[in-house]
């Protein structure tokens, strides 16, 4: 299985019946494709929508419906439309269950840094700050690597997007919580051992039962 | 009273070193008409309070290849090429806001509050320069007000007194942006007779608009 692919199937498992969800874009947006069909999840656009369904086949886009990428997307029967002051209400009143997101960086406090790379890149934070802030929950879907090198590390080296607020990181490699004593490998996935994963991780690890 | 102005009219309204802001996300359920409109005329060094610069031909991306703007205020422009390269080559200035705090800032400048306290960016650049207020033991930063001379605006369908509703998502900051500025001017995908729209599904009241254009189909 694709890694991107492997980490999607693994966050759709966080989702619960009923919960309201913001995904990123990138990555996070194949974790629509993996949620179970037994339960309801709501997927909220920042742009300003609950119901965001899939993008529409070629020839029947509607060109004032697009996600929060700018590309063309459609809603589902019973969502509904809203205003960005009121999104961001959604966002950064406590009312979406769980944000998934990518990530540049993540560290043993839970720090992010998703948002830039000074001197080379400035897209911009867009709506990732307050999602991050206000999310009940904040999970990071990512590779666990770039270029080999890790980036689940002791300390962010770059600007963050938020401070102390990742709950769960899930990578090709495994399942790791953030907790007050550092990160914590929960599950593991059995083709990588225990000695690959720490040394593809700059912070220490911890190693619940689960993933010996 | 007569709030419907030709295209033509529109330079009018939006003086070069004015502040504008612009409705709509990514492009989508922005004023396209007007600002490829704008792009074309001679006005210039505006100061754009605007999510993003979109991408491609939609008319905030027009604008910005005619370089129009002398700063940015949004909070991405990661997807427009030509504003990445104006921002490195120091051609113009952006200043990045979280899309959030964006929208509450431009919600409070229309309205009449003096700011508000957000959690949004604690612990981060964002904080640098920004007074920190604690409630109830959690730290906030103090967001001020944002306003502009002029809003662009787009509506889906639109009254002849100024009435707005729209569809699908294009509401963005459209309803923000239209109590922020002291001008607003709406383009009307579709412009209707006064009773056009139901009252139970105006988005935007009329009050707020002062000029409505007709989009070009």
């Amino acid at each position: 299985m694709e890694k991107k692919e492997y980490i999607a199937r693994r966050v759709a498992k966080e989702l619960g019946d009923g919960n309201v969800v913001n995904l990123g874009i990138g990555l996070p947006t194949l974790v629509a494709k993996y949620v179970d069909p037994a339960i309801e999840v709501f997927f909220q656009s920042e742009n300003g929508f609950i119901g965001l369904g899939g993008r529409p086949e070629e020839g029947n886009e509607d060109p004032h419906i697009v996600d929060a990428g700018g590309q063309p997307s459609s809603i589902l029967t019973g969502g509904a439309f809203f205003d960005s002051a009121f999104s961001f209400c959604i966002i950064r009143g406590g009312h979406v269950d769980a944000t998934i997101l990518g990530a540049l960086q993540v560290d043993m406090e839970g720090n992010l840094a998703n948002w830039i790379i000074p001197g080379k890149l400035t897209p911009g934070m867009g709506g990732a700050m307050d999602l991050v802030v206000g999310a009940k929950r904040v999970i990071v879907a990512m590779e666990h690597t770039v270029k080999g090198k890790p980036k689940i590390l002791k300390q962010c080296t770059l600007p963050l997007t938020a401070k102390q607020q990742v709950n769960l990181i899930v990578t090709e490699m495994g399942v790791f919580e953030v907790t007050p004593d550092g990160i914590r490998m929960i599950e593991r996935n059995p083709d990588y051992s225990v000695e690959e994963i720490r040394e593809a991780t700059e912070a220490p690890l911890l190693i619940a039962e689960s993933a010996r | 009273m007569n709030k419907c102005i030709s295209m033509q009219d529109v330079p009018r309204h939006v003086k070069s070193g004015m502040t504008v802001m612009v409705g709509g996300f990514m492009g989508t359920g922005g004023p396209n008409e007007i600002l490829r409109f704008l792009a074309e005329s001679d006005v210039s060094d505006l100061t754009l309070i605007c999510n993003d610069t979109a991408f491609g031909d939609f008319g905030i991306a027009k604008m910005v290849e005619r370089k129009k703007f002398k700063k940015i205020i949004g909070t991405h422009i990661g997807l427009n090429a030509e504003t990445v390269r104006q921002l490195n080559d120091k051609e113009i200035e952006v200043e990045l806001i979280p899309q959030g705090t964006f929208a509450e800032r431009i919600r409070a400048g229309g309205a009449g509050l003096g700011g508000f306290l957000t959690p949004t960016g604690i612990g981060t650049v964002i904080e640098e320069g920004k007074q920190k207020i604690a409630v109830n033991g959690r730290e906030y930063l103090l967001e001020l007000p944002l306003r502009a001379d002029v809003a662009l605006l787009f509506g889906n369908t639109v009254d002849r007194r100024g009435n707005i509703r729209f569809h699908g998502s294009t509401q963005t900051f459209n309803i923000v942006m239209a109590t922020a500025a002291d001008r607003v001017i709406v383009e009307a995908e579709k412009l209707v007779d006064i009773g056009g729209i139901s009252p139970d599904d105006v988005h935007i009241p009329h009050l707020f608009v002062d000029y409505i254009v007709e989009g070009v189909k």
